[in-house]
């Protein structure tokens, strides 16, 4: 998976061209766990979506497995911040969907999210609908969701966002699990540089926005598998904290000063 | 407080008006003069009796089920009129905004006044009322439905194209259940337009139906006939409310607020 020189623009209300993304270039190896981390508002999320092909690049190719993607990348699972659910459907069907929609049969999907739902913990919560669940469960349907359909690349957009600290920890640990267990490439976003070390085998940094750009890119020199809370207590999981971090500090005030700047002018 | 003490309170508001009535219009006050005028305000037990002869004669079974008929076949076809037109319009812009102004101006209209031409068109029988329960019915619907397929929530809608779906199987899955989810949240507020339709058209000329009842008997002072035929609307009413809950909890068991913010 490679996006190559990829520009992203909006066009403002006011007719002006705003870019969010200038001439960002990064490859994602199959198989590899990649993680980018960056400031609010510097187009992270963006760059997720020109890769699943929500959002179309104004300049620039996104490649897929060597073919440039021109709709939507049906080899990637998305992993959604905010609730994605279908709240209309119960938890198993929730799962299943993925399948039933490209022809299996119900009862064969069905089956299928079942062993699904079992290895995300959530067995015999198949008949509850997501209103009941906690937000941890729902984050584990959709997991199983999205992988029930074997998707090449794993494409998350701080899914662990809105858990709490412990819950993260122990979602972190679940998808490690799951990836270890058949690895596809995944682009993971977060503003959490803690997490993206401690996840991934390569940490991208993107500088303060607009026109933000690839500014970083640390292999993690971490063992696997690893346990996202023990793994953060080795010596080498500091120095590359510290090492990144004085890179990212001063593109994070950069762009709290933006925001700040532009939250006077409006 | 607990469920049969709220029962007893409730049982004893009816008990309190119901005496208070029948104290104010039969025990005399001053002389034989009376509270309230019984020629006007009829008595409980009269209204009560009026009902049971209604019920041993059998003749407001007829009437009942002809109100019934009306307010079902209103409600069918002014929702399936809302659902088609208001998922139309959802999915068609430029059809929304041609038509906006007049569906504005069709919605501002009292509906009463379309009552004439209605009977005019369709004659006296169920026919005119059932059309003017559709014209208020196919609103609350149509509205409804208009703003549940607008408000899908776009990560909902972008999950379901990133895990495969067509334009078709979003229809389906996600376009069809948001809308009919609104259209359900508003099944009390449309099947009570139905019955509002029924009624006020069979009062406004007719030969048969509950408004039919009522209008006959306000048309020779029989006060105890309108008290009656209010009564017995209330009922019918009551329990078609209760039916649709039934539904409502059925269909919409996969949201967390059903029946919890409402009084019970």
């Amino acid at each position: 998976m490679a996006l190559d020189a990829v520009s992203v623009a909006f066009r403002l209300a006011d007719g002006s061209d705003f870019t969010a993304v200038q001439q960002a270039t990064l490859d994602v190896a199959d198989g590899e766990f990649v993680a980018i981390v960056g400031p609010t508002g510097c187009g992270k999320s963006t760059l997720l979506n020109v890769t699943a092909g929500l959002i179309r690049p104004a300049a620039g190719t996104t490649r897929i497995f060597g073919t440039p993607l021109t709709r939507l990348n049906l080899q990637a699972g998305y992993l959604f911040q905010a609730d994605a659910l279908f709240p209309w459907k119960s938890v198993l069907e929730n799962v299943a969907i993925g399948l039933e929609i490209s022809g299996t049969s119900r009862a064969a999907a069905h089956d299928q999210a079942r062993q699904w739902l079992t290895r995300v913990g959530l067995g015999g919560f198949e008949a509850r609908y997501p209103h009941m669940l906690s937000g941890g469960q729902r984050k584990r349907v959709a997991l199983a969701q999205v992988l029930i359909r074997n998707p090449k690349i794993l494409l998350m957009d701080e899914p662990f966002g809105p858990l709490d600290a412990q819950t993260r920890q122990i979602m972190g640990n679940l998808l490690l699990e799951l990836w270890h267990a058949d690895r596809k490439a995944v682009l993971f976003i977060t503003h959490d540089l803690d997490e993206a070390i401690a996840l991934a085998d390569r940490v991208v940094i993107m500088s303060a926005g607009p026109r933000s750009n690839i500014i970083g890119d640390w292999r993690v020199p971490l063992p696997r598998p690893r346990d996202i809370a023990e793994v953060r207590l080795l010596p080498e999981f500091h120095e590359l904290n510290r090492e990144i971090w004085s890179k990212l500090k001063s593109e994070v005030l950069k762009g709290y000063q933006q925001s700040a700047v532009a939250g006077a002018a409006s | 407080m607990n469920r049969s003490l709220v029962l007893l309170a409730q049982v004893a508001v009816a008990v309190v008006l119901l005496a208070a009535w029948q104290f104010a219009t039969t025990v005399p006050v001053s002389g034989t003069a009376t509270l309230l005028p019984k020629f006007f305000f009829s008595t409980p037990v009269d209204v009560f009796n009026r009902i049971v002869k209604w019920l041993v004669e059998g003749t407001i079974w007829r009437h009942l089920a002809i109100t019934l008929t009306e307010s079902i076949l209103a409600f069918v076809i002014g929702s399936l009129g809302g659902v088609l037109i208001g998922f139309w319009f959802a999915r068609q812009q430029i059809v929304a905004e041609i038509f906006d102004p007049y569906v504005k101006m069709m919605n501002a209209l009292p509906r009463v006044v379309l009552a004439p031409i209605f009977a005019l068109w369709l004659g006296l029988g169920i026919w005119s009322k059932v059309a003017l329960g559709v014209t208020l019915v196919f609103f609350v619907v149509f509205f409804n439905v208009y703003q549940g397929v607008k408000e899908v929530s776009p990560t909902v809608l972008a999950n379901g194209r990133m895990l495969g779906m067509s334009e078709r199987q979003l229809l389906r899955h996600v376009y069809w259940p948001s809308a009919l989810s609104w259209m359900f949240s508003s099944l009390h507020t449309s099947v009570g337009f139905a019955v509002v339709g029924a009624v006020v058209g069979e009062y406004l000329g007719s030969a048969a139906g509950l408004g039919y009842l009522i209008q006959q008997a306000e048309g020779v002072f029989d006060v105890a006939g309108v008290f009656a035929g209010m009564i017995v609307l209330a009922i019918f009413v009551v329990i078609i409310d209760w039916l649709v809950s039934l539904v409502e909890n059925r269909l919409l068991r996969w949201r967390a607020t059903v029946g919890e913010n409402r009084l019970a």
